[in-house]
């Protein structure tokens, strides 16, 4: 068990290109850190550099306190799931187990003592004999994670490590990494692209863009308090609604109408021309299921559901808008950001299961402006962080 | 009804292919067992004609001549040591040549592809030159150093072919557990790579133990002659009549090694073997 600290990691390829730049993280001990971002923002980069099977061009990696940058891997004492699991195809799931304790030599009688506990934790038992070749895509997770707390590692690194299984055992395996690493109590980096993965395993978690670090805070921090327009949009499923807004006079107008807003937030945005407003699904209600005498009427508006999603326990409905162009880019260049894609500019609300909103119909929402961000459209910061 | 029309006709066209490969093998063999006056009468059939069977004569006749029997030690010796010598060199430059970055890759594997593209018996007259220069005429050596060069190319470029289907993160995940690059390679990835182990192996002893224009030139006594050559200086008592039904169990025994190993081998070259390593 140790800390592992990053200091200014730099990562430069060949053509100069930064795949990582300036990356400062310290990681306590004991803790679950993730490293979260969209494909190509560096954050496996960084996870190899950790384990050292990729160089640093500068800057300190420091694990237990002691400089490791020159280290070969081996002598990290680390040990790591890959995504495709890397298993051994011709060792039985045993010696796959066995393995790192092979190399360093250990007795037979200790190595089965370690190897019956790792398979007994990881209900492995049944299947030691077997090859690789004929477990499941579960199984054979299993095995990898058998082959990396055999050892008594400083840390666990994960790559990506649920990406090859399907939904409802990538939740199962989700729980039970995190049980293990509660149980273990041992330092973890993990990497993933998925911010469902990033949220519920996290202590802390780490959002990259194009190798750099965005922002590193808890789960809720980051949902509630995200410092940039990348951050609110990456985190959140589905994602925050960004649409164009002007402060004045305490009010915010937004394409559907203009509402009261908190006077902290207004103080801090008022008269900086066109901003982006940041709003999540869930910060809009139906008014028709909202209580008599706790509705605020000088924040609703009326909107035209174009569709609906009824999941059961909550429903989405789609409001398109019209945006000038310049938004309009904007919030393309920004879907584009973190991998997904957006085709129109539409609001997304989550209602209550109850509400009766029907599809192409007109409805009227409320709007919770207290819980609403405003962001620099030029930057992208967040302006009313902490608010 | 229409399958077993294909099945007949998948049957006739692997029995014409079986009667097309076999029918040489089959004469040969058939010629071994019979005896010399047979041949010399001409006896056209293809069992041996009663009271012309030489029954197992033909093969004790081979087996006590001296000549032959060094030179089947000869070959074997020669053959294992060559293709030994060529894997272990060529799984090494080929796992360089899939794995590592460096100056002069492409040089390497192009040259190796000149090198095999060489027509051997260009080399003969230099060698013979060279070998005789250095004193290696007529030994063991004289002809394993032509075999390594001559297989080593062919070898490279099918482990090399191997090396690059193993997954990277075989090797890291090796590194991560606490395995040198030397223990990665020959715990994780050398046990991968049998089947193209194994068959550069096979091509390599093909080569070797067939191998009839070094063999003839590059030796003059049974000291280091193998086989290919030793049968063609096979005379018998009379030196104007070859005797071809000896001849024909010579050539037999030459060829059961090549049965036996590609026998032996064949259980080895399991495809498919890396399944299961990697999420597919």
């Amino acid at each position: 068990m140790a800390t592992i600290e990053m200091k200014n990691i730099v990562k430069k390829y060949g053509d100069g290109f930064p795949a990582v730049n300036d990356v400062s993280i310290d990681v306590a001990d004991g803790e679950f850190l993730i490293l979260v971002g969209p494909s190509g923002c560096g954050k496996s980069t960084l996870l190899r550099m950790i384990v050292g099977l990729e160089d640093i061009t500068s800057g300190d990696m420091l694990i237990g306190g002691e400089r490791v940058n020159d280290l070969a891997p081996r002598d990290r004492n680390l040990s790591m799931v890959f995504q495709n699991y890397a298993l051994y195809p011709h060792l039985t799931v045993y010696e796959n187990i066995a393995f790192p304790l092979r190399l360093a030599k250990w007795k037979d009688k200790d190595i089965d003592a370690k190897v019956r506990e790792a398979s007994k934790t990881l209900d492995l038992d049944e299947h030691l004999e077997r090859k690789p070749a004929n477990l499941s895509g579960g199984q054979r997770q299993r095995v990898a994670m058998g082959r990396a707390i055999v050892r008594d590692a400083k840390a666990f690194l994960f790559d990506e490590p649920l990406s090859n299984l399907d939904a409802k055992l990538r939740g199962q395996m989700r729980t039970e990494i995190a049980r293990l690493q509660k149980k273990l109590g041992i330092t973890t980096v993990y990497v993933t692209h998925d911010q469902t993965e990033a949220m519920t395993l996290g202590d802390r978690v780490a959002v990259m863009k194009r190798g750099i670090l965005q922002q590193l805070a808890t789960p809720r921090e980051l949902y509630e308090q995200p410092v940039n327009l990348f951050v609110a949009g990456f985190i959140g499923s589905p994602p925050m609604n960004f649409l164009p807004a002007t402060v004045e006079n305490g009010e915010v107008t937004l394409p559907f109408g203009t509402f009261p807003l908190p006077a902290d937030k207004a103080a801090k945005t008022e008269g900086k021309g066109l901003l982006m407003a940041g709003i999540r699904p869930e910060h809009f209600e139906d008014v028709s299921v909202i209580e008599e005498g706790k509705l605020d009427s000088t924040r609703t508006f009326a909107a035209h559901i174009d569709v609906r999603e009824w999941l059961g326990d909550q429903q989405y409905a789609y409001v398109p808008y019209e945006a000038e162009a310049k938004v309009q880019d904007q919030l393309k260049e920004l879907a584009r950001e973190s991998d997904s894609d957006s085709l129109r500019t539409q609001l997304v609300v989550s209602l209550d299961a109850a509400s009766s909103a029907a599809e192409d119909s007109d409805t009227t929402l409320f709007i919770d402006t207290d819980k609403m961000h405003l962001f620099d459209p030029a930057s992208g910061d967040n302006l009313t962080v902490g608010l | 009804m229409k399958n077993l029309k294909g099945n007949l006709g998948t049957i006739l066209g692997c029995a014409l292919i079986l009667i097309w490969c076999l029918l040489p093998v089959a004469w040969i063999v058939s010629l071994s067992f019979k005896s010399q006056e047979a041949v010399t009468n001409g006896s056209p059939g293809f069992f041996p004609s009663s009271g012309g069977g030489a029954g197992w004569a033909n093969y004790t006749k081979v087996l006590k001549d001296d000549q032959f029997r060094q030179s089947i030690i000869n070959s074997i010796g020669i053959s294992l040591i060559a293709t030994l010598l060529s894997v272990i060199l060529a799984t090494l430059a080929a796992y360089a040549i899939a794995r590592l970055e460096f100056r002069g890759k492409k040089f390497v594997l192009t040259t190796a592809l000149v090198i095999a593209m060489f027509p051997v018996v260009s080399l003969v007259g230099p060698l013979f030159d060279m070998w005789r220069t250095l004193g290696i005429y007529n030994t063991w050596p004289g002809l394993i150093i032509p075999y390594m060069s001559f297989t080593l190319p062919l070898a490279i470029w099918t482990l090399s072919a191997f090396f690059r289907e193993i997954p990277w993160e075989m090797e890291q995940a090796a590194q991560v557990d606490g395995a040198t690059s030397w223990q990665a390679f020959r715990k994780v990835i050398v046990p991968l790579a049998a089947p193209g182990v194994f068959t550069a192996a096979i091509l390599t002893f093909f080569f070797a133990w067939n191998d009839f224009v070094f063999g003839i030139s590059l030796t003059s006594t049974d000291k280091a002659r193998p086989i290919p050559a030793a049968l063609s200086f096979f005379v018998g008592d009379d030196p104007f009549s070859r005797p071809a039904s000896v001849l024909a169990a010579g050539a037999v025994v030459a060829t059961i090694p090549i049965v036996v190993l590609v026998l032996f081998f064949q259980r080895k070259i399991v495809a498919g073997l890396t399944a299961g390593a990697v999420k597919g």
